[in-house]
This record gives structure tokens, C-alpha cells and sequence, in this order.
């Protein structure tokens, strides 16, 4: 046994019988492990070169073999566990306020590509300036918060001939940061007549509506459309929670608006996450979709404690993305734009779809899985794939040459 | 080997003088049958049409029934009808072409144009933006309301589902019957249909209108006979009796010159019956039914579905060389082994060519026959024919039996058989088993392949495949043998392992407080079958003991080094920091002697990667693994049946202080709760931001009432429940149940809840009529303060069966929803595979990852994800002197 006397001549070793035999990613991870070992319980020469054969040996046999179906097996492993998977959790996302789809329903929704998911939520970070007070935190998310009147108001009223009657809540006003100014310049928007606060009461708003607006029938629309006006704040938004995560305060938000929320002073817009898939990609473009779809499927599978290896969900996350936009796993996606005539009528829509084809005059290429087996032929995937076949009288004519 | 491959499909529609030329007669009319039961010549019973009668020959290719492929017919329809199917697409011919002149209602600078993008498009193949294309020129053309070739005024095209077109015109409505529609069809020329995205060689959008109609062969609408003898004809043949009729009826009457109105309203019934022949299902018009009422099978009813003939017969099939029966478990066989009742035996049978070196032992075969096992069920000689073995001289064809010849002979042990347990939900509902042919009529089965299959006994059924060609059991040998999946590609770790008894016994095995005597040694290391020599004793005077932990190693390669905490390590009373532990918490290998620590769910169990057992594998190879796992685990179980393990009602006995001592906890708990329900009624309840007070008041309540009151009072329980208690044993090893339940076992089950929510459904404002309206209270809204050991009072029960139902119907509606997902996901994914040089592609050839899984590493063949576990390795070489 000879034992390693110096770091260097261990790092040699490696570099002479490890290197560009597994890629540069195991190589450090082992270079930099077999340091620690080495500084705390020396090393043979022996017991190095076994180290370094058996790391090259499981390098060697982990890698895929051509023809491994990976698509089906990648299905399969996400498949199967959704059936563990409880139905509807509603699990707190680290905030108690507000609850998340999560399990089956939320890997449905986001397989489906949904335009937006059954509880949008962000998760916003703050810059330097804000990301350290309460009361910094405070002031940015009273920006994004989305304040209506209903919000400030303690009642309003509407009739044709007197007109409508707003009265506001000081308390309120000076929760959400109002002020009555602000309110007045968004009625005045709404275009329903001379909006003027009373003469009495600061806190009361008059609208004295226009002729036009003076019919009964459209009461309740006035009243609604005063009530869901947006004072300030980000569309979509309907609350903003203030979280403390370690030594910063960060902003979770019910509702989602990502392009609105990053232009918002104070924001950390390298941070903001939102998990609605469809605005990443809008704001974003495809990549960040891609990574977005990974890390939903990814938070989804751990809270139900499954073990899913991530070369499935990147699988899954690439073939829905591969063609630049999101494609749902579905008829409408990716099983619908398939090129081959039987599989996509195989699927769903079966008569439509072969109608579809007689009118184009399609042609089946038979490249794919299902065609292969709906005429009774081997599958391209696998042991399928091979091409050439041996012929078992030829060897033997050769070997006589 | 494959000399006949078909390449590709090409789809179309028939033009008329093609169903035509594929036609053997025209069937012209509506009698089926002469009064002897003899097919009419020129009916739909036509026996030209195809010999479907066992001994008929077929007067058109001269076959029987086996090889008659079915020959067409046709029916000259006396007036044009549309093709439902086919409507939307005229609807858009008709729109985006001159009614006067038939042409693309696009200026002839614009046309051509287009065409030279559409080919441009063409060669370079792209799909997605072809289709895109054509929809954009079928908008702009119907946009239009002057042809700019002819000049003529275009109207509006209505179609009024499911098959009638009206023009707009100036005097209002008007219809447009098949005939104007295939007219105005027959002008499009072939250059606008191609820019419309049709194939002016292969589907003529004229027709898309019927004049002629094909009749399919006798064999695709075979008619049965009933036990009564009369015959019952299948529903397409009666819908071409009636198409038949009508048509012939519209015929006579155009001929005699009949008013409009009665032509115009026999052409609807044909349109009707021609309709409703195609597909049974269309909106807006009435169903074809039978005389009792049942509705027609349609064409389109055919194929659709999940009973269809795409799913239904295409992509699955029924398949011969199966079997399916009860299963039951068997310690005793191997992992990749299947019991199989002799009776199913005699009657799967495996081909085997007669040979030199195996020509005695099939004339055995073949003289045992097939009621006698192990025999044969028939001979196939070299000329092809097929000898049955039930009822010839046997001896006599034994005799006759020549290198060549093929027996179908009975399954035997050492064959190789495909097992299956639906839903099959990934690729180990389907494993590769060795046969061993058994008495009695299940179908037995190693407990440790339970998992893959998720299978129990309580009544399961398995299917059982005979693989019948060399190459298939070949690749059933080679690939999809039990060991070859024991690690799983779901991530990389083994999902065949140890559960339940297995875990305990091994649990109790290992105990440092288990020594055993020579005799148990003899007997423990015989059911593993070992052939060694005995260890050293670890006890010598006054008597030699053995300890478990020698037995294990008995069975652990020489190199084999291993340290990991065991599961019993994750409560904390019996956690170690280091080697030193003397909970034996921590389970050490060094040079395959198993030194220290209890062997549970951590070292040997299902679904626990990183684990000895995933270790064993990955570096021995799934043979040692198989061998350790029939062998080691045999042992586990021997011991646990001589050690005994039990558990009953006293094991969950708590000491009158202890039950005291959880009464105060709970009556304290409750107090906390009605002190909630006071601080809400007088209106002090701060309720949470943006929920209402109410749901806050909620919130609060269950809180107090499940999980931390099931920890405060687990925690009390837990110094009266030690490791040599067996529940404690199961719950900690990880065998079975998890220290919540014995909690609510011994002490309480605390709050029930349906979705969330404490129970509150039921009468008006309260759950159940013994309490009063509005209770909010915890016992009125389903908490249950005493455990199974004391029974339920008969509310708590109602409460408990309550929430219990909740799981149920939970799991009643994740199947459907997650096995529609999983079909979707599968379809989107299962043409995926790594190409020779590592990318994954689509089989059209587009590149979906340039490395799979961006590092080219095989999740099934990864250590846990990682191609290789530093760590581990490091651990494996040197772990013997760390």
C-alpha cells in the first residue's frame, strides 16, 4: 500500500486517470470530495484507483442507451404516483392568509397549459432600499395592491335624479394609503357627470350623474362599475401579504400580474416569481416558461412527498415547449399536432380528425409509436429501432471465403 | 426477415368512378333474403360480396371465408346527397368560391402568389404554418362579395346543421339542394383547391356529395344467427335496406314525373338514411333506431371511443396465449418466479422446434398428450398443418415426430411468461417471470414484488402472457425479467424491497438483544439456504450464541462497506450522532460484516433509495440482489414467525395516570376552544387578513384540536410505549402505521374534518339533533376525545364514519382524473426516444433535447439521480477504516 503523500500528487493521479473519462461536472464533484476524505483520513494509491475506477464504471453504465424510449417512461413516472397524489390539498404556501391549488388539480392545470391557474400567486422580492423595513415593505405593496372604491367606501348609493352618494371610510382611506383627491380624479374618469365632495362632509362624494346616465334600469351597472374602480395599485392583484423570510421582507400576492408588478418602483425584478405559466411566457419568453413549468411540476411533486426523477419533468417541460410557445399535452397541443393521421384519431376526436385527413389528402408516414401499433408493426423505440438485421446464412458464406 | 413493411397511409376520398371500379355489382335492390334463406343476387346479402359461411366459396376470388378479403359493391343513388362528415368543408368551398365561375375568390395577381408561398412552404415542410396559411386565404376569400374573376355578386352560405345550405339572396332564403352544391363544387379548379388545403388528386371537394354510395363486404356487417334460427342482420345492413328502398322509391318517382314537393321529400329521407348510416350521432336530427327502441350503430359510431375500433380493437387487442386467475402469495418463490396452476399449465403451450437433441423428450410430450402434464396440445408438421393430440394415436405421431416438426408443449417450470396486473400504470405492471407449475388454481407470486404491482391478496386477479417467439422471449429474458427492475427509472432507486413483516423480522433479527442457539442458527441459515460453514459464535461459554447481525453478513459481499442511521434513528430518543450509539441506531457495514445498527426500512425497505438493498444492487448486480432478497429476507420472516410478533388490545393499555393525565390535556384544549367560540361571540376576535371572522374563528378551533393536541398527547403517551412494544416496533422500523396512529389508537382521534373543515352539514345549524342549533362547541362539530382502545361513543362514530367517506369518494374520483392525465401525458410523449447520437427526437426528426436530460444519464441506471454518487463510491472503497 502506498500512501499519498502530497495533495498534488493526488491531484494528479486524478487529472492523469480521471480526466475526460466522465464529464468536468463529476470530476470536480469527485476532485473536490476526495480532498476532504484525503485531509481527514489520508488516502492510498490503491484505494484512489479504486475510487477512480468505480466512479468511471457507474459514469459508463448510467449513461441512456440510443432507443430508450424516454418520452413513455418519462409519462409513466409522472403518471403513476398522481394516483397517490391527494385530490384537492389546499396547502399554505408558507403564507397561512392564503391558500394554493396544489396535487392533482394544480399538475392537471398546468399540463393543460391553462391561461391562468385556479389561485394565481407571485412572490415578490424587494430591492435593496425596501427589502429591510416593515414599513418600506409596506409602502411597495400598497403600490401593488389593487385599492377600489368598494375597498375605501362604506356605502354608495345610486338614484337616477339625486344622484350617487359615495361615502368613504377615513380609516380605511388611511390603511390603503387614499386620499380623497385621488378618489375624486378616478370618478371623474368614469365620465358619469360632476363629481364634487359635500359641502358638510369631506369624506362624502356626490356624482351628479348626466341625463343620459338618469334611468332606472342601470342603477345597479353604475353601482358596480364605481364599486370595482380601481383607485391604485396593480390590476389583478386583489391583496398583498407581507411576509418575513429571514432577514428580509418579501411580498406574496394573491392574483398575478407579472409585467405590471415588475415596472412597479421598489420591486426586485430579477426575483419576482409568479406561477402563472402563461405570463412568464408573455413577459419572459419560452425559456423561462420551460424553467417555470419545471419548478411548478417540481414544487407540486414534493409537497406530496413523491420522488420524481427531474429528467421526466424537463422531458415533459421541453416537449411542451420545444416549438416556442406552450403547448398543453392534449388535443389541443401537443397530441394534436402530431403528424401522424392515425395517432391523432387514435387519440381523441377520431372521426373528425380522419375527415380532416381524407380532405387534405394526408399521408400516414408511420413514424410514430401508435401507428405502428394500430397496423401491427414493431414500434420505432427500443429494440425497435434497429434497422438492419443480421442474416443468419450470410456469416457463414463470408467465413468460407 | 421483414420483407413486407408497410410504409405509409395515404388518405383520401373515393371520387365516384372509383367506388365504382372497386365495386363487384351494383345492389339495386332492397330484398335481402328469397323465401329459402338463399341471398338475393343484386341485394345487400350479395354472396359476391364475400364467402362469410363456414365452407362458401367465394364466386367473386374463388376463397373461403379465411381468405376472402370482402368484396364492395355500390348503390347508383338516383339524386346526389351530402356526406355529413364532410359539411363543414363544403360549407367553406362554398364560401371561398365563385358561385357563377367555381373560382378562389382571390384577385389572379394575389393567386399567384399564394401558390408560390404555399409551395414554398411545401418543400420546407412546415406543418404548423401550412395550416395556418389556408385558413388565412379560406378567410380572406369568404370575406369577399365580388368575384374578381367574373364579376358576379357572391351571397351569404348559410348552413343549417346538419346538412341543408341556403343562399342569401336578394329575395331572401334560398336552398341549395345536393345537386347546386356539387355543381358549384365541380368548377373549383385543382390549383384553388390546393391553396384552399385540399388535394385535388385524392379528394375532389365534389365528392364530398355522394351520386354513388359503396356497400361494404358481407364480413364488416355479418349477421348472426339466433338460437331461434331466425336471422338477425347486422345495423348497417339494415340502414342499406333502407337507403336502398328510399333511392329506389325516388327513382320510380322522378321517372314518372312526380310532383317536386313528394321528390324533394323522398330526396330528404335519403339524405336521412344516408345521414344517419355514416353517423348515428349527429346534432339536429333524429336518431335511426331499432324496433325496440335501441339506436343504430352508425360508421362513425364504429370507430369512435374507447370500445371503438381505434381504441378499442387497434391500439389494444385481445390476444391468445393468456390467462388470468385469483393470486395468492408465496414466501417461498423466488422474486422473478410465478406459480402457475398445472391446469392453466396444460393449457398455455410454448412452440418448440423438434430437434436432434430434444426429439425423445417432445415424443414424451406428445405420447403424455394434453390432459397429462407435462405434455402437448398439438403437433404443427413442416408442411404447416396442424395435428390436434386430443384425439389421434399420440404413440403414433410421437413416432412420426422428425427434426422440424413443432410441439406445442405445455408451460413448464424454467419458461418464461409475461405477468401483468392492471392499471398498468408504468412499464413494472408488466415484468418477465420464471414459471413454476404448482398444484391448486391461483396464480402465486413473491410478496416483495407486491410493490411494482401494487397487488395484495384480498382477492386480486392477475393476467399471464406466454411469450411465443424467440425473439420475444428473448427480450422478456434480457429486459424485462423481475431483477432488471428493481431499481426504478422513476428515480433511481430500488422499488422492489422489504415491507411489513419482512421489516419487522428484520428489525427483531438484528436486535442486539437477539442471540441465538445453534439450533436456530441451523434452522434460520437452512430456509436462506446456505451451504457454509457456521460462523464463530459471538458467545462461547456457557453455551455458543449467534447474534442476527452474523447472519446478515453471512450473505454480504467481502467489500461490501455501508453506513447509514436506520429508520428507528429518525425519533428522536433514539437518534446517535456517531458510531458510538446505544439506541444500535446506526447501521455500520465494514468489509460485509454487519457491525452495528438495526436493519429496518432504512437498509432494506421499498421505495428507499440509497439504502443498502439499492447499494447491493447497483454494485453486485441484480442477481446477488435477487439471491439476497429470496434468501436474507426468507430469514427475516423465519424469524419472525419463531420469535412470534403480535399485537393485540393490551399492547395499547395506558396506566390510569397516564388516561388521567390526556383527559387534562384534552379538557384544557377544549377550554381553549370555548374560550375562542367567547371571544368571538363578543366580537374581540381579530380575524385573520383576508379571511372573514368566522372562517378565522375556524381556523383557530382546528388547530387546537388536531395537530397539535395529537402531538402533545403523543408525546405524553410515549414513555409508557418502548421499542419492545410490537405496534411501537412496526411504526418505527417503518413495517406498517406511524406513531399518529397509535396515538389515536391508545388516546384519541381528535378532530374530524371533510375537506379541511370541521363537520357541520347536516340538520338546520347543527350536525346531528342532540345538540343545540348553532353549537359551535367541539363535540357538535365531530371531536372525538377517545381512541379505538375505549371505544367511540356512537356520535364520535357517526363523525368518524363521516370524515372516513371523504376517502373514499377522494379516491373514487383521483382515478378517473389521473388516469385521463396519464393517457394524455403519454400520448404527448411516446414517441420520444435517444437517438445514436444522444439527442431525443421526435421520429420525424426534430431535435426535442440536444443531451438528454442535459447530462445523457438514464434516471433507471443513475444513483439516485446523480450518474454517480461520489459519496458513495468513496464510502464503498474506504468506508472499512472511516
Amino acid at each position: 500500500m502506498k500512501r499519498i503523500r502530497r495533495l498534488k500528487d493526488l491531484d494528479e493521479i486524478l487529472e492523469k486517470k480521471l480526466k475526460g473519462r466522465v464529464s468536468n461536472l463529476v470530476y470536480n464533484e469527485v476532485r473536490g470530495k476526495i480532498r476532504e476524505y484525503y485531509k481527514q483520513y489520508r488516502l492510498y494509491e490503491e484505494e484512489l484507483n479504486a475510487i477512480i475506477d468505480e466512479v468511471i464504471r457507474r459514469y459508463e453504465i448510467s449513461a441512456v442507451e440510443p432507443g430508450e424510449p424516454v418520452g413513455t417512461v418519462a409519462a409513466q413516472s409522472l403518471g403513476e404516483p398522481s394516483t397517490q397524489m391527494t385530490l384537492r390539498t389546499f396547502h399554505y404556501a408558507g403564507v397561512r392568509e392564503y391558500n394554493v391549488t396544489l396535487g392533482l388539480p394544480r399538475l392537471i392545470e398546468i399540463v393543460d397549459a391553462r391561461k391562468k391557474p385556479g389561485t394565481p400567486i407571485m412572490e415578490i422580492y424587494l430591492d435593496e432600499k425596501h427589502r429591510k423595513s416593515m414599513e418600506k415593505a409596506k409602502e411597495v405593496a400598497r403600490k401593488i395592491e389593487s385599492t377600489t372604491i368598494e375597498n375605501v367606501a362604506r356605502e354608495i348609493n345610486v338614484d337616477p335624479y339625486e344622484g350617487v352618494t359615495i361615502v368613504l371610510d377615513p380609516e380605511m382611506l388611511e390603511d390603503k394609503g387614499v386620499k380623497v383627491k385621488e378618489v375624486i380624479s378616478v370618478l371623474e374618469k368614469l365620465k358619469l357627470g360632476k363629481v364634487y365632495v359635500d359641502s358638510e362632509d369631506p369624506y362624502v362624494i356626490h356624482i351628479e350623474l348626466r341625463p343620459e346616465k338618469r334611468d332606472y334600469t342601470k342603477i345597479e351597472k353604475i353601482r358596480v362599475k364605481i364599486a370595482t374602480t380601481r383607485i391604485k395599485g396593480v390590476k389583478k392583484i386583489s391583496k398583498v401579504i407581507i411576509q418575513r423570510r429571514g432577514d428580509e421582507y418579501v411580498l406574496i400576492a394573491e392574483g398575478s400580474n407579472l409585467a405590471e408588478v415588475l415596472e412597479v418602483p421598489g420591486v426586485n425584478y430579477r426575483k419576482v416569481y409568479t406561477n402563472n405559466i402563461a405570463e412568464i411566457e408573455e413577459v419572459l419568453g419560452i425559456e423561462a416558461a420551460r424553467a417555470a413549468i419545471i419548478r411548478e411540476i417540481q414544487n407540486v411533486l414534493e409537497d406530496q412527498g413523491l420522488d420524481v426523477d427531474i429528467r421526466h419533468i424537463m422531458l415533459l417541460a421541453d416537449i411542451m415547449t420545444w416549438t416556442g410557445r406552450v403547448r398543453q399535452v392534449g388535443r389541443m397541443g401537443v397530441a394534436g399536432e402530431k403528424p401522424g393521421v392515425l395517432a391523432r384519431a387514435a387519440f381523441e376526436m377520431t372521426v373528425q380528425k380522419l375527415v380532416e385527413a381524407a380532405i387534405e389528402g394526408a399521408t400516414d408516414k408511420l413514424v410514430g409509436v401508435a401507428e405502428n401499433v394500430i397496423i401491427g408493426q414493431i414500434t420505432p423505440v427500443g429494440t425497435g429501432i434497429v434497422e438492419i438485421y443480421m442474416n443468419p446464412s450470410k456469416p457463414r458464406e463470408e467465413r468460407e471465403e | 426477415m421483414i420483407s413486407n413493411k408497410i410504409k405509409e397511409i395515404k388518405f383520401g376520398i373515393l371520387s365516384p368512378d372509383e367506388i365504382r371500379k372497386m365495386s363487384i355489382t351494383a345492389i339495386v335492390t332492397g330484398e335481402v333474403y328469397d323465401n329459402d334463406g338463399v341471398p338475393i343476387d343484386g341485394g345487400v346479402a350479395d354472396r359476391r360480396l364475400g364467402a362469410v359461411e363456414p365452407r362458401e366459396v367465394c364466386p367473386t376470388c374463388g376463397n373461403t371465408r379465411d381468405n376472402c378479403p370482402g368484396h364492395f359493391g355500390h348503390i347508383e343513388l338516383a339524386k346526389p346527397v351530402i356526406h355529413v362528415s364532410f359539411v363543414k368543408y363544403i360549407n367553406m368551398y362554398l364560401k371561398t368560391t365563385c358561385r357563377v365561375c367555381g373560382r378562389l375568390k382571390i384577385s389572379e395577381r394575389e393567386r399567384k402568389r399564394y401558390l408560390e408561398l404555399l409551395r414554398g412552404l411545401q418543400e420546407l415542410e412546415l406543418h404548423h404554418l401550412i395550416k395556418r396559411f389556408h385558413e388565412y386565404i379560406r378567410r380572406k376569400a369568404s370575406a369577399v362579395n365580388k368575384c374578381p374573376h367574373c364579376g358576379a355578386e357572391q351571397y351569404k352560405i348559410r348552413l343549417e346543421k346538419p346538412h341543408t345550405f341556403y343562399e342569401e339572396r336578394g329575395e331572401g332564403l334560398v336552398k341549395l339542394n345536393p345537386a347546386e352544391v356539387r355543381a358549384r363544387l365541380e368548377k373549383i379548379p385543382d390549383e384553388d383547391v390546393r391553396l384552399l388545403g385540399g388535394d385535388p388528386v385524392h379528394a375532389r371537394p365534389e365528392w364530398m356529395v355522394l351520386t354513388v354510395l359503396p356497400v361494404p363486404p358481407r364480413a364488416v356487417r355479418p349477421s348472426i344467427l339466433l338460437e331461434t334460427g331466425i336471422r338477425s342482420e347486422d345495423d348497417l345492413t339494415h340502414k342499406l335496406v333502407d337507403i336502398i328502398r328510399v333511392n329506389n322509391r325516388l327513382r320510380e318517382h322522378i321517372e314518372s314525373g312526380a310532383p317536386s314537393v313528394i321528390i324533394n321529400d323522398e330526396w330528404d329521407l335519403l339524405q336521412y338514411h344516408i345521414t344517419t348510416y355514416f353517423d348515428n350521432e349527429v346534432p339536429g336530427i333524429p336518431v335511426a333506431k331499432h324496433r325496440s327502441g335501441k339506436a343504430l350503430k352508425g360508421i362513425a359510431q364504429r370507430l369512435k371511443g374507447k370500445e371503438g375500433r381505434f381504441r378499442g380493437n387497434l391500439r389494444g387487442k385481445r390476444v391468445d396465449f393468456s390467462s388470468r386467475t385469483v393470486i395468492s402469495p408465496d414466501p417461498n418463490l423466488s422474486i422473478n418466479e410465478v406459480g402457475v396452476p398445472e391446469m392453466v399449465a396444460k393449457v398455455l403451450t410454448v412452440p418448440e422446434k423438434v430437434t436432434p437433441w430434444n426429439i425423445e423428450e417432445m415424443r414424451k410430450l406428445v405420447i403424455n398428450g394434453p390432459d397429462k402434464w407435462p405434455g402437448a396440445n398439438y403437433v404443427i408438421k413442416p408442411d404447416g398443418r396442424k395435428i390436434s393430440l386430443k384425439y389421434v394415436d399420440r404413440k403414433a405421431i410421437a413416432e412420426s415426430l422428425a427434426p422440424g416438426y413443432i410441439v406445442e408443449r405445455h408451460l413448464r417450470d424454467g419458461d418464461i411468461v409475461l405477468f401483468n396486473r392492471q392499471p398498468s400504470l408504468h412499464r413494472i405492471s408488466v415484468m418477465a417471470h420464471v414459471v413454476r407449475v404448482l398444484p391448486y388454481k391461483t396464480f402465486r407470486l413473491n410478496l416483495l414484488v407486491c410493490p411494482p404491482y401494487n397487488a395484495d391478496f384480498d382477492g386480486d386477479e392477475m393476467n399471464l402472457h406466454v411469450p411465443q417467439s424467440e425473439e420475444a422471449r428473448a427480450e422478456a429474458r434480457l429486459l424485462m425479467l423481475v431483477e432488471k427492475h428493481i431499481l426504478t427509472p422513476r428515480y433511481g432507486g430500488p422499488i422492489i424491497g422489504g415491507l411489513q413483516d419482512y421489516i419487522s423480522g428484520a428489525f427483531l433479527l438484528t436486535s442486539k438483544s437477539t442471540l441465538l442457539k445453534r439450533e436456530d442458527v441451523i434452522d434460520l441459515l437452512g430456509v436462506a439456504g446456505y451451504r457454509g460453514e457456521l460462523p464463530e459464535p459471538a458467545i462461547l461459554k456457557p453455551e455458543p450464541y449467534w447474534t442476527g447481525k452474523q447472519l446478515i453478513s453471512l450473505f454480504l459481499p467481502k467489500d461490501f462497506n455501508y453506513k447509514r442511521p436506520a429508520k428507528i434513528a429518525s425519533a428522536t430518543a433514539l437518534k446517535c450522532i456517531d458510531e458510538d450509539c446505544p439506541h444500535d441506531s446506526i447501521v455500520i457495514v465494514k468489509k460485509g460484516v454487519l457491525l452495528e445498527g438495526v436493519l429496518d426500512k432504512a437498509s432494506i425497505g421499498r421505495e428507499e433509495p440509497e439504502s443498502l438493498i439499492h447499494w447491493l444492487v447497483k454494485e453486485y448486480g441484480e442477481d446477488l440482489a435477487r439471491l439476497f432478497m429470496d434468501h436474507v429476507f426468507k430469514m427475516f420472516l423465519r424469524f419472525s414467525e419463531k420469535h412470534g410478533f403480535t399485537m393485540g388490545y393490551a399492547d395499547l393499555l395506558l396506566p390510569r395516570d397516564a388516561k388521567e393525565h390526556i383527559k387534562q390535556v384534552i379538557e384544557e384544549k377544549k377550554k381553549e376552544v370555548y374560550e375562542l367560540i367567547d371571544k368571538y361571540y363578543r366580537g374581540e376576535l381579530e380575524p385573520s387578513p383576508g379571511k372573514t371572522l368566522e372562517e378565522t374563528l375556524e381556523d383557530k378551533i382546528i388547530e387546537a384540536l388536531s395537530k397539535s393536541l395529537l402531538d402533545k398527547v403523543g408525546d405524553a403517551i410515549t414513555p409508557y410505549f418502548t421499542l419492545n412494544n410490537p405496534v411501537i416496533i412496526m411504526a418505527r422500523t417503518g413495517a406498517r402505521g406511524n406513531p399518529v396512529n397509535l396515538t389515536q389508537m391508545a388516546a384519541l382521534l381528535a378532530q374530524q374534518t371533510i375537506s379541511g373543515r370541521r363537520i357541520t352539514r347536516g340538520y338546520l345549524h347543527r350536525t346531528l339533533p342532540h345538540f343545540k342549533p348553532k353549537d359551535l362547541g367541539p363535540e357538535a362539530r365531530g371531536f372525538i376525545a377517545h381512541g379505538f382502545v375505549d371505544g367511540l361513543t356512537p356520535i364520535e362514530m357517526f363523525f368518524h364514519a363521516a370524515a372516513g367517506r371523504e376517502g373514499l369518494t377522494d379516491t373514487a374520483v383521483r382515478t378517473s382524473q389521473s388516469g385521463y392525465m396519464q393517457r394524455r401525458l403519454i400520448n404527448a410523449l411516446q414517441d420520444l426516444r435517444v437517438e445514436y447520437d444522444g439527442t431525443v427526437r421526435l421520429p420525424t426528426g426534430e431535435i426535442v433535447q440536444f443531451l438528454y436530460g442535459e447530462d445523457g444519464v438514464d434516471p433507471m441506471k443513475s444513483d439516485h439521480g446523480k450518474s454517480v454518487n461520489v459519496e458513495r463510491v468513496i464510502q464503498k472503497v474506504i468506508g472499512w477504516r472511516i
